[in-house]
């Protein structure tokens, strides 16, 4: 029961920060406006450079097993609608660790995607 | 004002690559596990060499490998320069496209409370939509 609690956790919590580290990455990045291939090519090369990109693409690897992980145990795949708390946790994430301002209404709006996610999860059943 | 509507724009270009390449990616890969890996067993090394061999030899696996990266390339190059708090909620509509692929191409039945989630999904993503793609200050 503890560990199966533990995957859920690593699924939301590291997939979400995993994501956050990497957006942190781009943004220090800037914005990209030059999309020839060359381009988007030295962008991509200078990603791999910020050291958020390698934090955050580990922490989406652990995500990713944990995910595989709970997939393959029939109690805690029961439970993988939770995982649409990842919305949540990713505006939370976007105000407090990209400094986003995350209004009433975008926030409305997360709500909404959380409630959908679940229900998409509950009638795949 | 130019500038905004441009911002915008492009903001949706890519979310749509986003949200189209991803599911693609998806889809192959399982397909590719059905198809050419078959089920897996792995009960000695030789097995895990055997499953790997077979993966990597998938042309399945491997364009749905390359669909993934072009998912993951447009994903970076949106957060470049839109929220997070934007663009992750924008690509549950991903979630539609799955369902309406699923549908319509491989003519998959769609339970009634899996539609209801894909409208509400579908509202969530129109009101984020309505909010600025950027919150941030931007040198």
């Amino acid at each position: 029961m503890a560990w199966e609690a533990v995957l859920l956790l690593l699924i939301v919590v590291a997939g979400t920060s995993g994501e956050l580290c990497v957006t942190r990455a781009m943004k220090t990045i800037g914005e990209v406006k030059d999309f020839r291939p060359a381009a988007l090519f030295r962008v991509l090369v200078r990603a791999i450079q910020v050291p958020w990109m390698w934090l955050g693409i580990a922490l989406m690897a652990i995500a990713f097993f944990s995910l595989l992980g709970a997939l393959s145990v029939e109690n805690v795949s029961f439970v993988v609608p939770v995982t649409a708390l990842s919305y949540a946790a990713g505006a939370l994430g976007g105000e407090f660790f990209l400094g986003e301002r995350v209004s009433r209404r975008r926030w409305f709006g997360v709500l909404l995607v959380c409630v959908g996610v679940t229900l998409v999860f509950i009638g795949r059943k | 004002m130019k500038s905004i509507s441009e911002l915008h724009l492009k903001t949706y270009i890519m979310i749509f690559f986003v949200v189209l390449f991803a599911p693609i990616g998806n889809v192959l890969l399982g397909k590719g596990m059905k198809v050419s890996v078959g089920e897996v067993n792995l009960h000695s090394a030789t097995d895990v060499a055997q499953v790997a061999l077979r993966a990597l030899t998938s042309p399945f696996i491997w364009l749905g490998i390359g669909f993934l990266l072009l998912f993951f390339v447009s994903y970076l190059l949106v957060l470049s320069w839109a929220d997070y708090s934007f663009v992750q909620p924008a690509s549950a509509s991903s979630f539609a496209v799955v369902a309406l692929l699923g549908h319509f191409a491989l003519k998959e039945s769609i339970s009634p409370a899996h539609w209801l989630g894909i409208i509400v999904i579908c509202l969530g993503v129109l009101t984020v939509g309505n909010t600025h793609p950027r919150t941030t200050e931007h040198k």
